[in-house]
């Protein structure tokens, strides 16, 4: 059973139907295996299709086409089943505001029904993993916006899943609250259960995930792990040049005529596979105050492999 | 936890519903209870003692009575049908609650149970108060009476269900006054809660028994003032029907706006 991936989706499309009757293909022929185990990373922009594979996991949205399993269940045939050991960690915040933490957390229990006996000690530990042990009675209108945020996760945990789905976890926190956030899903790998994340968050995949899938236009375009992506489609280093559109413009040029790749963001260039550009090139490009190096990411990779930018 | 198999209807999700909607209600118990007690006396010192001074006896019923009795059956529509149509919109649309819901071990079919069964046995039980009320008015009491929490329940569930259904089908929050003024209103008035449907044209009789207050007023009437029993099972297929309608189409609204 551990040998199985904890995901798979194979061939899968998803299409909508938009208000003027034309077809909007969310998801189009995404083939993906998740290992059990692993923290993994879905990366892409905002309308690459992340979003629609969380909701076709627990069944909220169905395929077109295609077959998907999650922890050995046909999805939608056995869905209940696979959503009973699965935790889901939404976008949008929809907690209970009326209710306190612990009662939307005692709701959550009976949903996945965590047995009688060891409902009292499935809330305590989630109010510990939402860190709000000394708030358990106060209500959810009246908690920051990061409380709110690990109480959704905690909501999500409250049942000891095998496999949690993060959909764009730590979207608009502060970096505090962030690196809460990650520390808690580090945790939650290194006990064995399975993540799934999306995330626009460049930095984040790079943290946590063990593999990552870079998605665009609803299709996969690179998978494998953050470092494996960085250094066979952005190399080692990249460097940054400032200046105007003219000089930049000319830079440009130069690279792509030695070969390597560049992307264009704002006022910048950068020159992928730094560590490549021949001597003469480096002459030419000049190395004023105006040029920076830095160490390749999956940003760059993403750009190089789509043209588009993640955040 | 071990991969169990799960039936296709569980207690579970229903649970889970209530003991959300319990711990609210520890919270709003008062200010319900307020309405719901204050509410039909005020109807019934209006219509029961203010047309009553001027019917006196109608359908063979003192007013006061008649109205009494058919209020129970107003207040189980009301109860059921604005929270079937008012929480389960915000809930859905502005509140995201369903999507998450879904996302557990949970389908629309139990969350629409959950919810409606919930609204049903709240509102079922409060529309009895009115009873209580009539009762300090001089309703004389009769055994009958027990069985009417079980009529209100009944029809309740078919009401509240009707509300998720509409809640699936307006387009805006802002359209529901359609359905209260074109539905409701008429639902409320042709049912013979304040005068006899007896008395109305022939096709607004006909039309009366269509309409399931009607049922339910008539059992109420008969559980104050005496059965007769055949009609009154076939008053109890009406509302049973009722609800079975209304549970296909909120079941199948809910899925169509829940699941893509």
């Amino acid at each position: 059973m551990a040998d199985l991936p904890a995901i798979t989706l194979r061939d899968v499309v998803k299409r909508y139907r938009d208000k003027d009757g034309s077809h909007i293909t969310a998801v189009d022929g995404l083939t993906l295996d998740v290992p059990a185990g692993v923290c993994f990373g879905l990366l892409g922009p905002n309308g690459a299709g992340k979003s629609t594979t969380m909701r076709m996991l627990t069944a909220q949205s169905r395929a077109d086409e295609g077959a998907i399993t999650v922890l050995g269940h046909p999805i939608p045939a056995e869905s209940k089943e696979a959503r009973a050991v699965m935790g889901v960690v939404p976008q949008t915040d929809n907690l209970d505001e009326e209710l306190t933490v612990r009662q939307n957390l005692e709701v959550f229990a009976h949903l996945y029904r965590v047995p009688r006996a060891g409902r009292r000690g499935a809330v305590d530990r989630a109010l510990e993993i939402a860190q709000l042990t000394d708030r358990p009675g106060t209500r959810v209108v009246n908690l920051s916006g990061g409380m709110r945020r690990r109480l959704l996760v905690a909501r999500g945990l409250v049942h000891s899943p095998r496999l949690v789905l993060l959909d764009e976890p730590t979207v608009g926190l502060d970096p505090q609250v962030r690196a809460d956030l990650w520390g808690l899903i580090a945790a939650l790998r290194d006990e064995g259960t399975t993540v799934l994340m999306s995330t626009h968050y460049i930095e984040e995949a790079e943290r946590l995930a063990d593999g990552c899938a870079l998605m665009s236009g609803g299709r996969i375009v690179a998978q494998g792990t953050p470092g494996d992506l960085i250094a066979h489609h952005a190399g080692g280093s990249v460097e940054e040049h400032h200046g105007p559109p003219d000089r930049l413009a000319e830079i440009e040029a130069l690279v792509r005529r030695a070969g390597l790749p560049t992307r264009r963001t704002g006022p910048t260039v950068s020159v992928l596979r730094a560590e490549h550009i021949p001597p003469s090139l480096a002459d030419a490009l000049g190395n004023g105050d105006r040029v920076v190096r830095r160490a390749a990411n999956l940003e760059d990779v993403f750009v190089v492999l789509t043209g588009e930018n993640v955040g | 936890m071990a991969d169990t198999r799960l039936r296709r209807f569980e207690w579970a999700p229903v649970r889970g519903v209530w003991r959300r909607e319990l711990a609210l209600f520890r919270r709003y118990w008062t200010s319900t209870s307020f309405a719901a007690t204050v509410e039909p006396t005020i109807y019934l010192l209006a219509f029961g003692f203010g047309f009553g001074s001027l019917l006196g006896h109608i359908a063979g019923y003192r007013y006061v009575d008649f109205v009494g009795t058919g209020i129970v059956a107003t207040a189980a529509l009301f109860t059921s049908a604005f929270p079937g149509m008012f929480n389960t919109y915000i809930r859905r649309i502005y509140q995201h609650s369903y999507d998450a819901v879904l996302a557990t071990p949970v389908d629309v079919h139990e969350l629409v149970a959950g919810e409606a069964s919930w609204i049903a046995v709240k509102g079922g039980l409060f529309s009895c108060v009115p009873l209580l009320v009539a009762l300090v008015f001089g309703l004389p009491p009769a055994a009958g009476m027990f069985a009417v929490p079980v009529f209100t329940v009944l029809t309740a569930i078919g009401f509240a269900l009707f509300g998720v259904w509409m809640s699936t089908v307006v387009p805006s929050i802002n359209s529901f006054d359609y359905v209260i003024t074109g539905v409701l209103t008429p639902i409320f008035l042709v049912a013979g809660t304040f005068f006899p449907v007896d008395g109305l044209p022939g096709w607004a009789r006909t039309a009366a028994h269509f309409n399931p207050l009607y049922h339910c007023v008539e059992l109420v009437r008969h559980a104050a003032f005496g059965f007769r029993p055949l009609t009154d099972l076939g008053h109890v297929g009406a509302l049973a029907l009722f609800a079975t309608l209304m549970w296909v189409l909120a079941v199948r609204g809910m899925r169509r706006r829940l699941i893509d």
